[in-house]
């Protein structure tokens, strides 16, 4: 231990503590802005760009920034003293000389941590007004740069490049024209980018936001011709209440769906429903080419590869094209809700698909963009017509009034909104790899599964190896979330080194509970682990925790699609994938 | 081995070759081989003389016959007239402007006579493209001593002891730095040669890689025999064409000759030498920054600790040095750390090369030892200020210094004095400024520089050079108010105090020692709304006197923007708000009726 001194306070902390985490201790919180430690993932970004943390160290001859300096024997350190204040201030101020002040009417304005940090630091004038940076707009199908508001904390960089491997967004220009983009200052729909959102999530500002669906959605609410229908995501319902002051991790699934009432949908579905779904069409392929495989047939391929992310889909449709053949062809739970919606559900009310609007509730950002593929519309019709962001959804309660605190809890409608705990934990990492195993389990030993509960699936971390044991046939699952450790897995493959039978990955650290169209976590990932935490206790608090056995998928089986793998549900139910490799064609 | 009664030694600098050195080199040789003297008489390109200001050099040897000015028409004659007939050409001599008389040898010039060339000790004497001739001139003997004779900790302790410290501005001692990274523990280090010369003005690194390439080869293999490196990397800007092709020959001649590459001498070391070519970016210099471009990555700086001593380039030991620094290693091996600590000050050992430039006769590339004063430098080398205008300012260290006045003059420079002056050494530029600069102006032409320079990593060099550069420019245009320099000056205490590199940390630093020591003239700007030395446009009128104006209309038909008005015969009248001050009036009227208010 070293014994330091801050602001007069004796501390010992352990070498290599930085002053930051050294003041805490004794409850001085030292103002960060572009700095971002993300605890439960390792995850940190320190450029020590922003000043913002700077401190005082006796016998040092400028200022140091906190969150970057190793705490050394004898340091004393001073926190507020004038001339850091007078520094700390001077900076903040030269930031926002160079930043746009149209607070009232930014969708960050809230919760944007550069106008809470002005808020905390008292600026009242800005001293230093100047030119201001300027640059294009851009509006790609999920996410909307709005770079005149970049403080060049590089925390989107940091997830982009080396939390993600995607590489799209990186520092360009110089000096004052500075600014974070992705190469040749292009647009993102141009560019690799698989709308993982993470830059989003991570944003302290409102240069990164998704795209705002939630008036069409109004407009849709609001025609009379029109039968509006919501699905909701699993990991929705342990974070919305975060955006109404609740703490993280509540379980807000029944007020949720009374807010979605009140808010004037037809019927409120579930998208764990087609959770289930995908369960029954992922698990047969699955068990189709292990069981094929176990038969010594050489052509098949294995690992079989998850499909429910779209960010991941993006991601191996850009980086590994040639593997595509890999992952299953199984469609997300979003578009599989959305083709039964537009058919077998549409059927049942005697209406026309395009007088049918399927609006789902999504803690992601690249849903945007999945759900406008071609893939997955019929005569332009898209199967899903609207994907909202949980945030968004917080905005459209709020709009309507609804004070969701003192809602009533009430049930989703039927049929499409009856699901197991197995399509539950499909929010979490680990958990679509579980819910498949259990039914893949029954199906491959025909045994009644006792223990549904695989722990040993579970977890926040990285890369998860696990064997999972069907009645004396070892199959071995690989889990990675975040897409870097994705893409070690896939190079593992690449390299024939992959011993897994099956691979779950999901593109956002801790799966879709830390997706992009999350409430903001500002850095806290307790908030991840109570979200996830929540939603193993809701599965735990179902009756139905295997989703062969939710009556509603089999009678969707019985009365439409057959069986899984059928022709039917493999027209509707599946997909196929494309090489986008080759850069898109720039027509500006 | 032919025996050559007659040397021309042809300046191949950059500055030299851009007045047509090479055509002159052609001619020479032409004429010598026309008169049959190829056998009596070699040509050869050096490197810069440093005498910039009169290129381009030929040097007579042996007589140390000084030619300036030569233009390749002039080869006839020095063929025909100093070496066949032995008679100097008189008008190619460099005449003295105090004497008016020609100076036929370069020790008895004014701006050599006060020189001490260590660094630059084979530029203009040798042919860089010749490892023979540097060989000739003790090269690579410093390198065979060290692998033969010394343990790298012998060397290193000669380095210590030298006192050598960084030439490229931060004037860390050389010695310590190669025992730190001789003690970081790696399976493989690397020694950097710092060729990013960026400040303004400053070109001796250059200059150095342009004469005398081996002396950086030699020096970068002796500091891997030291730290245990077997791979150099030399991070050298685009921008140096003529410097990047004689390293690649000196490189390429060297590992022929066995110096570079496996088992050098015979002793097993092994030391092999790559290029990486810079984009031009200033902060490049700084060696994090560096270190990230040599890697492919976005030239900015990162925090330090990790020093690359510790961990560098591909995150293992690193020595960086720069050029100048590396260029005076060889020489304090064969002469001894004794030799070199003899010249120079008391902390600052050996010579320092500035880059001589402004409003000076003679500009150029000098060496002096250190704790020479700024007066002989400018004075006596530099030959005074040009047209017989009085002496103003020198801006040192380029845009991370300052400028001294008047009553630095008699300080004896070197890294310490000038810090403590508000300035500092940099990488050695020197910018005379006379009366007729306007120090507001200056400021603003440094921070123009940064501005354009920053990386754009941290907030305060991003933006608050952005805004005192604004502020300077209000006060330029007449629009600035008391309040800006109180401002001005809070905001350059904060850049300097919270920046990330070294580029911020002294960014302000010309605005600071302007304002310290010309506060006048600020006050001058915003106060009275006038620029003392009549530089800023926007303070400026140019008025008709209309008891001189006798109506010839020729300023009003000169005019570029018809700002001048008034019937023919009758008195004219500017009028100063369409007037762009361009100054066409002024110079048309004969009637001396425009002036300047």
């Amino acid at each position: 231990m070293i014994n330091i001194k801050i602001d007069n306070k004796d501390i010992q902390v352990a070498p290599g503590t930085t002053v930051l985490d050294a003041a805490k201790t004794v409850g001085i919180n030292i103002p960060t802005l572009c700095y971002l430690h993300l605890h439960d993932f390792n995850i940190t970004n320190k450029p020590a760009g922003c000043r913002i943390c700077v401190v005082e160290v006796k016998g040092r001859r400028n200022l140091a920034p906190a969150c970057a300096t190793d705490c050394y024997e004898g340091m004393e350190v001073s926190t507020h003293n004038i001339r850091v204040l007078n520094s700390r201030k001077t900076v903040l101020e030269l930031i926002l000389s160079d930043h746009p002040t149209d607070c009232l009417i930014c969708s960050k304005s809230g919760s944007c941590e550069l106008q809470t940090l002005a808020q905390d630091m008292g600026i009242r004038q800005i001293e230093y007004q100047g030119e201001q940076s300027h640059y294009k707009e851009d509006t790609s199908p999920a996410i909307i740069r709005d770079v005149d508001k970049c403080i060049m904390c590089r925390r989107c960089e940091m997830m982009c490049n080396d939390v993600q491997t995607v590489g799209v967004l990186s520092a360009v220009n110089r000096g004052f024209m500075s600014v974070v983009a992705p190469a040749f200052e292009m647009n993102l729909d141009h560019s690799v980018c698989t709308y993982c959102g993470q830059c989003v999530a991570v944003c302290p500002t409102g240069a990164l936001t998704e795209v705002d669906h939630t008036n069409q959605v109004i407009r849709a609410l609001a025609d009379p011709s029109k039968t509006v229908i919501v699905q909701t995501a699993p990991a929705v319902r342990v974070a919305l209440g975060e955006e109404f002051g609740m703490e993280p991790g509540t379980r807000v699934t029944g007020k949720m769906v009374s807010a979605l009432k009140n808010l004037g949908f037809d019927y409120v579905f579930d998208t764990d429903f087609a959770a289930d779904l995908t369960i029954m069409e992922e698990g047969t392929e699955l068990l189709g080419r292990i069981t094929r495989h176990l038969q010594g047939d050489k052509t098949v391929k294995l690992p079989i590869l998850t499909s429910c992310c779209p960010g991941w889909v993006n991601f191996f449709e850009h980086q590994f094209p040639e593997m595509s053949d890999i992952p299953s062809t199984a469609r997300s739970p979003q578009q599989m809700f959305g083709a039964i919606a537009k058919t077998y559900f549409a059927d049942k009310l005697g209406i026309k698909r395009e007088n049918l609007v399927v609006v789902s509730i999504m803690p992601c950002l690249a849903k945007k963009y999945e759900c406008q593929r071609d893939e997955f519309s019929t005569n332009g019709n898209p199967d899903v017509d609207f994907a909202v962001s949980t945030r968004e959804l917080a905005h459209l309660i709020k709009q309507a009034n609804i004070d969701f605190n003192i809602l009533p809890e009430q049930d989703f409608d039927k049929p499409m909104g009856e699901s197991t705990g197995a399509a539950v934990i499909f929010g979490t990492t680990g958990g679509v790899i579980e819910a498949a195993a259990r039914t893949a389990y029954e199906i491959f030993t025909g045994k009644n599964l006792e223990k549904v509960d695989f722990k040993q699936l579970r977890g926040m971390e990285w890369i998860r190896e696990a064997t999972v044991d069907f009645d004396g046939t070892p199959i071995k699952i690989g889990i990675a979330h975040g897409l870097g450790n994705a893409r070690k897995l896939l190079q593992d493959i690449k390299d024939g080194k992959s011993e897994f039978h099956a691979i779950e990955i999901m593109a956002c650290p801790g799966g879709c509970i830390g997706g992009g169209g999350q409430p903001l976590h500002h850095g806290d990932t307790s908030i991840l682990m109570a979200r996830q935490k929540a939603l193993y206790s809701e599965d735990s608090g179902k009756t139905i925790r295997k989703s062969h056995e939710n009556p509603y998928i089999q009678a969707l089986y019985a009365e439409f699609l057959g069986k899984p793998m059928s022709e039917k549900a493999h027209h509707l139910l599946h997909t196929h994938y494309f090489d986008k490799s080759k850069p898109a064609e720039i027509d500006e | 081995m032919t025996q050559f009664k007659m040397h021309l030694l042809v300046c191949g600098g950059t500055g030299c070759r851009a007045s047509e050195s090479e055509q002159l080199f052609h001619n020479l040789k032409h004429e010598i081989i026309e008169k049959g003297l190829e056998n009596d008489v070699q040509v050869i390109t050096t490197g810069c003389f440093g005498f910039c200001e009169k290129g381009p050099i030929v040097k007579v040897m042996p007589d140390n016959t000084f030619y300036t000015q030569v233009k390749p028409e002039d080869a006839i004659e020095i063929i025909a007239e100093h070496v066949i007939k032995g008679r100097q050409v008189t008008r190619l001599l460099y005449l003295n402007p105090e004497t008016e008389k020609h100076v036929s040898d370069s020790k008895h010039m004014g701006f050599y006579r006060k020189q001490l060339r260590i660094a630059l000790r084979n530029c203009g004497f040798i042919d860089p493209e010749n490892i023979e001739e540097y060989i000739s001139r003790d090269g690579y003997a410093a390198l065979a001593k060290c692998l033969t004779e010394m343990t790298p900790a012998q060397v290193i302790e000669e380095m210590k002891k030298s006192g050598l410290r960084g030439r490229g501005g931060g004037g860390f001692p050389t010695g310590l730095k190669w025992d730190i990274t001789s003690k970081s523990q790696a399976d493989q280090k690397y020694v950097v040669c710092n060729a990013d010369e960026g400040d303004p003005g400053a070109f001796m690194d250059r200059s150095i890689l342009e004469g005398d390439p081996h002396s950086v080869i030699e020096a970068m293999a002796i500091c891997g025999y030291c730290i245990g490196a077997d791979k150099g990397v030399v991070y050298i800007r685009a921008e140096y064409p003529l410097a990047v092709e004689r390293l690649k020959i000196a490189m390429k001649q060297a590992s022929e000759f066995g110096l570079l590459g496996k088992d050098i001498f015979g002793t097993g070391f092994n030391f092999e030498i790559d290029i990486r070519y810079g984009a031009g970016a200033f902060v490049c210099g700084e060696e994090t920054a560096l270190i990230h471009s040599m890697e492919g990555l976005r030239g900015e700086p990162t925090i330090k600790p990790p020093f690359p001593s510790v961990s560098g380039y591909l995150q293992k030991p690193t020595n960086v040095n720069n050029v100048e620094t590396f260029a005076n290693v060889p020489v304090i091996i064969n002469k001894g750390a004794d030799w070199f600590a003899s010249f120079g000050s008391e902390k600052s050992k050996g010579t320092k090369v500035f880059a001589l430039a402004g409003k000076i006769n003679n500009v150029g590339l000098i060496e002096v030892p250190m704790g020479t004063t700024l007066r002989d430098i400018i004075f006596e080398i530099g030959g005074g200020i040009k047209d017989g205008k009085k002496f103003k300012a020198v801006q040192t260290g380029g845009p991370s210094g300052g400028c001294l006045t008047e009553k630095h003059l008699d300080i004896q420079i070197d890294f310490d004095s000038l810090t403590a002056a508000g300035s500092m050494m940099g990488s050695g530029g020197m910018i005379v400024l006379d009366e007729d600069d306007c120090m507001v102006s200056i400021a603003k032409f440094y921070l123009d520089f940064t501005v354009e320079e920053s990386c754009g990593k941290c907030a305060p060099c991003r933006i608050g050079n952005k805004r005192l550069n604004e502020m300077l420019e209000k006060i330029c245009d007449g629009k600035g108010t008391m309040k800006d320099l109180d401002l001005l000056r809070n905001l350059s205490h904060v850049i300097k105090d919270t920046s990330l590199c070294g580029l911020g940390q002294t960014s302000p630093n010309p605005v600071l020692s302007t304002m310290d020591n010309f506060y006048d003239e600020y006050l001058a700007h915003i106060v009275d709304h006038k620029c003392p030395s009549g530089q800023c446009k926007a303070l400026l009128q140019y008025v008709i006197e209309a008891e001189n104006c006798v109506g010839c209309t020729a300023c009003a038909r000169n005019c570029p923007v018809n700002a001048i008005s008034g019937e023919r015969k009758g008195v004219h009248i500017i009028d100063q708000a369409t007037c762009i001050k361009c100054g066409a009036c002024l110079e048309k009227c004969k009637f001396n009726a425009v002036f300047i208010k």
